[in-house]
């Protein structure tokens, strides 16, 4: 076995070990890291829009909002309908699918500044939209958000309860572990062959310099269309396994706020390569957590009392976290050009 | 010889100046066209308008004996005009080789699912395009470059990636803007050759170039423009001698190797 398989595999066990060791520490980690495969999944969808495309998306939350009440409204008693995850997830993406090219037809002639606006209000109007459609006709029940939506089912498995299996103790969050590693595994898959691709090159083309892209052939309104449409059904999907996963919904989930946190995610790691977007999607998610968790006992062991509360401190290591990546490395911590090298690099080895 | 481009009183304005005002021009297949003028005579614009980057204020254009459509610059590289820019424009960040196999999108056909699945269609013609892509950098002389991103080309190469970008898209006409514009004299010699080797392989070349040598050298016939208005157009030796020719260059600069 070479050393890259021997790699591989280790990293395999660990990833599928990951639930089982989080779940003896407490099972609200095991949620943590759920959550965070569910960033990685958006900030992968959208990495195929400003990643690849160059189309700066302020409003990617809205496609995830769009997934996650469909999955509410089609599996709950709310309209009293309870569809099958195979039958939802496929409608949730392609109605944020719609979403998408709804936000990207009127858009095609904007760039930078002004479609980040354009992008920024469409997130908005959707969230308000979620907010007030609940009279004349109750469509999404306004601010309380639903409830009691139906978990994960797939056969007679439910994955909201324990199973014991091979003598080891399955929790709900740790049986969406494992679905939401293969979803992430499939975008991963889904970037990858993107990328290498005669459509993954002429979002790359757009992004680079969209006259010569036109110049070169490139029907850039269709292209652009393309990758508003594929980034946004990715969004859908998510949004759908996050209602699953928290039974609950609200206007609340899908602010401004999570639309630049996913950005930044796409930005910090590197736009365009997956693997930059994944490390930046791991460290956004997982460093505030653990601040979260670890900065209230280390400030009473340390002094005694808490001096600043874990939210401040999140907020403050995120923006200083962005500052410096601007200033230091403005294509990213593992910028796509880098990524490319060292491919090279590789082969020629 | 048969047709192959005739434009037919091309106008164009930006506010307060006429860029072309009734211009028209017959190019024939397989010949080397040369189009030149003093600066701001209106060569880029007419680029810009026969590749549909500019619409045109009026005027008809027709192509390999169909009219050119307006606006949509893809349909121009599919109806077989490529081009190249006076201030090149690369895409920076992707390789020498994925550059060129971007000019493969037109001819190509793979979609978003079929990238997804990997069909073996998807992969042959991935395999076709790259082949395509290695044959064309080879062609004008920059194959050990494919690897190397495209912004850390020198100038030259630059300059000849873009052409081999541009011949991806099997044109039929090829216009070069300025290819030589910074070229030192071996690399302007390397041109030539390049340029003559097309013309032998069938293409027609539209060439703006400022290096009177050069178009001289190379063009079967040559168009001037001044202030946006064709002012003569014949063989070189004629043009050469023209005095309104003459008049335009001498009026404003002096053209030999001016920007
Ligand atoms: N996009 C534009 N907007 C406004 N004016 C323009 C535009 N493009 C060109 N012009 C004007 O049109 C005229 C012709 O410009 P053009 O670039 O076609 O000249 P050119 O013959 O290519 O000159 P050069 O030899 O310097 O490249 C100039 O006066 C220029 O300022
Ligand atoms: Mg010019």
């Amino acid at each position: 076995m070479s050393r890259k398989t021997i790699g591989i595999v280790l990293v395999a066990l660990a990833l599928l070990a990951l639930p089982l060791v989080l779940t003896q520490v407490g099972t609200a980690w095991v949620r943590i890291a759920n959550l965070a495969i569910l960033f990685i999944f958006l900030s992968l969808g959208l990495n195929i829009v400003v990643g690849m495309a160059g189309l700066l998306d302020f409003g990617y939350v809205a496609f995830y909002a769009v997934g996650a009440y469909t999955w509410a409204l089609l599996a709950s008693p709310h309209f009293n309908l309870h569809l099958p995850f195979w039958a939802i997830l496929p409608i949730g993406a392609l109605f944020a699918c719609v979403a998408g090219a709804l936000l990207g037809a009127p858009t095609l002639r904007l760039r930078g500044d002004y479609l980040a606006i354009v992008t920024l209000g469409f997130g908005e109007i959707v969230r308000i939209f979620m907010n007030n459609l609940s009279a004349p006709f109750n469509v999404t029940n306004g601010p309380k958000g639903i409830t009691r939506i139906d978990g994960l089912a797939v056969g007679g498995l439910d994955f909201r309860a324990t199973d014991r299996f091979l003598g080891i103790d399955f929790t709900g969050p740790a049986k969406y572990y494992y679905v939401l590693l293969l979803l992430l595994l499939f975008v991963i898959a889904v970037n990858l062959r993107l990328q290498n691709s005669r459509i993954g090159r002429a979002w790359v083309a757009i992004r680079e310099d969209e006259i010569a892209a036109k110049a070169a052939g490139i029907d850039t309104r269709n292209v652009k269309l393309l990758a508003f449409a594929m980034g946004a059904s990715f969004g859908g999907i998510a949004g759908g396994m996050f209602a699953a996963m928290q039974g609950f919904v609200s206007p609340e989930s899908f602010v401004l706020h999570e639309s630049i946190m996913i950005l930044a995610m796409v930005v910090l790691g590197g736009m365009g390569n997956v693997w930059g977007v994944i490390a930046g999607a791991l460290l956004l998610s997982f460093v505030p957590e653990f601040l979260r968790y670890t900065v209230e006992p280390a400030q009473k062991m340390l002094f005694g009392r808490l001096l600043v509360e874990p939210e401040v401190l999140r907020m403050l290591v995120f923006g200083a976290a962005l500052v410096l990546t601007m200033r230091f490395r403005p294509a990213g911590l593992w910028p796509e050009s880098w990524h490319k090298r060292e491919m090279r690099e590789g082969e020629a080895a | 010889m048969t047709v192959l481009l005739a434009a037919d009183n091309i106008s164009k304005r930006f506010g307060g100046v006429q860029a072309l005002k009734d211009v028209s021009l017959t190019i024939r297949a397989q010949e080397i066209y040369g189009l030149i003028g003093p600066n701001g005579a209106g060569k880029t614009t007419f680029f810009n308008v026969l590749t549909g980057l500019y619409t045109r204020d009026s005027g008809t254009i027709e192509f390999a004996g169909r009219p050119l459509r307006l606006g949509s610059p893809h349909k121009v590289a599919q109806a077989g005009i490529a081009r190249t820019f006076q201030n090149i424009r690369l895409f920076g960040n992707m390789t020498a080789l994925e550059n060129v196999m971007v000019g493969r999108h037109v001819r190509t056909h793979a979609g978003v699912f079929g990238a997804i699945l990997r069909t073996r269609a998807q992969r042959e013609e991935e395999a076709a395009i790259r082949r395509r892509a290695e044959e064309l950098l080879v062609y004008v002389g920059i194959g050990q470059r494919a690897g190397d991103l495209a912004r850390h080309l020198s100038y030259g190469d630059q300059r000849r990636l873009e052409i081999a970008r541009a011949l991806a898209t099997d044109p039929q006409l090829l216009a070069l803007d300025e290819p030589a514009a910074g070229m030192n004299a071996t690399e302007t010699a390397a041109l030539r050759q390049l340029i003559e080797g097309l013309r032998a392989d069938g293409l027609t070349v539209l060439l703006i170039e400022h290096d009177v040598k050069l178009v001289m050298g190379l063009c079967d016939r040559v168009a001037v423009l001044d202030y946006g208005e064709k002012i003569a157009e014949d063989v070189p030796e004629t043009v050469q001698r023209d005095p309104r020719v003459i008049e335009a260059y001498l009026g404003g600069q002096v053209g030999d190797g001016a920007h």
